[in-house]
């Protein structure tokens, strides 16, 4: 019995191997991105995310040059303490460093030749004193990449940091508050995409909702027509339709305006959100319908008393697809609001084209945008499945 | 499916529900495709015909100029060899590319993970981390790979992948600039995005296979190997095909991948790509809805295949 138990076990380890690796491969990168998002500047772009946890560089090589002299913390020579933070922060680069190898110091050189650091190695003992000495003391994980990505700071440093010595860049105020609105930031973005998305989540579900009974329960003519129509609709490309509706927006006056992105998001939503709810509108029980008529019920009552309630599952699957939809689209975004009302996608394409603010800024930007799709993901993983099984998918 | 005629309220109640989104829909999609398509035969802002820029004694199509460029702008036809070797990396080889590996990628690791996740008791949490990245939007997983395929030219690596040739002795490449590979590098992240939806769809098909059917392939002593080959594949043949063309269809479209990645530098241009940069950045409405007819065309045979499928399912009803 227990033989046979391990036999099955190593059978099946190739199978969980293979699973693993993939798992494993689907989830570094995302990882990588989070712990980027919280680390400082410095590390965030010059060392791997996944030495985060391991030394800095910079330690073992002052171990190896400077340790036997200068002792393990640096204050083991009173004359050249190197725990002081004036004296570390006398030597701006790493080449002042190396500059004092050559002197002389109770009569022998400081770092004979074959024993000196080459350049890396050199650099990476500067930082090492800096940290030491207290001139630059950063902890391994931060939140300001979050609020410099929400604000929109583009310097060097951190926006906590800038107003702190006051020499923030002229968009920022420094009031916390008054900075979320920066239209350069993602706090703005964030509030732009939720303006965008959620009138274009409801508004298509609505009119498909009304157009979905039609087709399930009402004679028409060419109602079999008119939806295999609807069919190929759902397949048309977006990119189809943009230079028109640029230009009837742009006679109208509704380019860079919410309606129009409302507008055209809920003309695009439809054909698949007709289809799904059809039918699933369609598969309710007939009787239901017939002794609600017997009853004497108009089709407004059977749409608003039995319809509606009974589709909350087909809405609530629909309705995740049209929102991860909007929320994660850029091209629409880009052609009808651009820089105007710009939404988190735009922005962060905008961080990666010029690649200002570095990977703990993009990483963080895009962090934030994937915040709430997350949320709704894990929270609505059910609907979610459903509603992909539930037909084929628009893209 | 017929409705029970007790139901039949009049003739215009049905319009009545059905006009809004039929108005809304004749706006956005049927009226632009119409008006995409005369636009494509007018010049760059549509002053006039596209045969007004045609020059004497060189080829030209006439109004369908545009066409002609769309078509054949990218190739060079100095010699067979240079036309093949400029087509495979034109936008509309890349798109070939794009098809050949990305749909057929993310149905392999789907099905993978759908065969294999059914045996193991972790099934819902693996499902969840190959389903992850579909909540990610183009422009998000485009960051993270971005990041994958970091190259710094001199000193150390902080992308995971040059990290790891490091750490083997391999040099580092430039994966989003080097060509060929580039493309390929972008196709992958298309798998990452797209196998979780392989995944569900194709595990919720194979979990519909009777059990019986396969307990007795087991009792009459098939293998694992051929029980998935001979026994499986057939029976989710048909979902197979659902799968594949929607994945097709999706590929098509594809633009924000290829947009933040690379811009569509370093031949890495799709075709939804550069109807975008012809009509926004090169501001010709003319080439640039030229290019979007083209792609319409090449979604027409799927269009007609979704419409056959759905008249086989009502017809089953």
């Amino acid at each position: 019995m227990n033989k046979q138990k391990i036999r099955n076990a190593i059978r099946s380890l190739p199978t969980h191997i293979v699973i693993i690796l993939i798992c494993l491969i689907w989830i570094v990168p995302t990882l990588g991105l989070f712990v980027t998002s919280i680390r400082p500047v410095q590390d965030a772009n010059t060392t791997g995310w996944w030495t985060v946890f391991s030394e800095r560089p910079g330690a073992a090589e002052y171990d190896q040059f400077c340790a036997e002299c200068h002792g393990p913390s640096g204050d083991a020579l009173a004359n050249a303490n190197l725990a002081d933070p004036e004296i570390v922060g006398s030597f701006r680069r790493s080449i002042q460093l190396a500059a004092t190898f050559n002197r002389e110091y109770d009569g022998s050189i400081h770092l004979a030749e074959p024993a000196r650091p080459d350049d890396q190695q050199l650099a990476d003992i500067l930082s090492h004193l800096q940290r030491i000495s207290g001139l630059q003391s950063r902890p391994r994980f931060t939140i300001d990449n979050y609020i410099d990505a929400l604000v929109g700071y583009r310097g060097t440093t951190s926006y906590r940091l800038d107003c702190e010595a006051g020499t923030q860049a002229v968009d920022l105020t420094c009031d916390f508050m008054t900075d979320l609105g920066n239209s350069r930031g993602m706090g703005r973005a964030l509030l732009n995409t939720l303006i965008v998305t959620i009138p274009s989540t409801l508004l298509p579900i609505i009119f498909a909702a009304f157009a979905a009974y039609a087709f399930a329960w009402q004679e028409f003519k060419g109602r079999m027509w008119l939806f295999a129509l609807l069919i190929g609709l759902q397949i048309i490309p977006l990119q189809m339709t943009l230079v028109p509706i640029s230009r009837l927006y742009a006679e109208m006056g509704l380019n860079g305006t919410f309606l129009g992105v409302w507008l055209f998001h809920t003309g695009f939503g439809l054909p698949y959100a007709i289809y799904l709810m059809r039918n699933f509108i369609g598969s309710l029980p007939r009787e239901l319908f017939e002794s609600a008529y017997l009853d004497g019920a108009s089709h407004w009552t059977a749409f608003y008393r039995l319809v509606l309630p009974l589709s909350i599952p087909a809405i609530a699957s629909l309705g995740i697809f049209q929102f991860l939809w909007i929320w994660n689209d850029l091209l629409v975004a880009l052609v009808f609001l651009g820089g105007n009302k710009p939404v988190l996608t735009y922005q962060i394409n905008g961080l990666v084209q010029s690649l200002g603010g570095g990977w703990q800024l993009l990483t963080a930007a895009a962090f934030i945008s994937m915040l709430i799709p997350l949320f709704v993901f894990f929270g609505f993983q059910r609907y979610f499945v459903r509603g992909l099984l539930a037909g084929s998918v628009k893209g | 499916m017929s409705v029970p005629k007790i139901m039949d309220q009049g003739k215009w109640t049905p319009w009545m529900y059905l006009s809004p989104a039929l108005i809304i829909m004749f706006i956005f999609i049927v009226f632009p495709m119409g008006n995409t398509m005369y636009l494509s035969l007018r010049n760059r802002d549509s002053s006039g015909w596209a045969s007004s820029v045609c020059v004497e004694g060189q080829t030209c199509w006439g109004v369908f100029e545009n066409y002609r460029y769309a078509l054949t702008s990218e190739l060079d036809t100095s010699s067979p060899g240079a036309t093949w070797r400029s087509f495979w990396f034109s936008s509309f080889g890349n798109n070939l590319k794009w098809i050949a590996f990305m749909v057929s990628g993310a149905i392999v690791v789907g099905l993978i993970v759908a065969v294999l996740t059914d045996r193991v008791r972790y099934e819902s949490a693996a499902k969840s981390i190959i389903f992850l990245p579909m909540a990610i939007s183009f422009v998000g997983a485009g960051v993270i790979w971005k990041f994958v395929y970091n190259f710094n030219a001199g000193g150390a690596q902080i992308g995971l992948l040059n990290a790891i040739l490091a750490r083997f002795g391999f040099d580092p490449v430039a994966f989003l600039q080097t060509i060929p590979i580039n493309t390929y590098a972008i196709i992958a992240v298309g798998v990452w995005m797209w196998a979780g939806f392989c995944m569900t769809i194709l595990s919720a098909a194979l979990k519909g296979v009777p059990t019986d059917i396969i307990e007795a392939a087991r009792v009459d002593g098939a293998s694992e190997w051929t029980i998935f080959w001979r026994v499986m594949i057939p029976m989710i043949r048909q979902t197979l095909t659902v799968v594949a063309t929607t994945m097709v269809i999706i590929v098509l479209k594809l633009f924000d991948l290829v947009f933040v990645m690379t811009g569509g530098n370093f031949r890495t241009d799709v075709i939804a790509n550069r109807m975008y940069a012809e009509m926004y950045i090169n501001q010709h409405s003319g080439r640039g809805t030229a290019v979007a007819v083209v792609l319409i065309l090449l979604t027409i045979p799927f269009i007609i295949l979704n419409v056959k499928r759905f008249r086989e399912e009502e017809a089953l009803r």
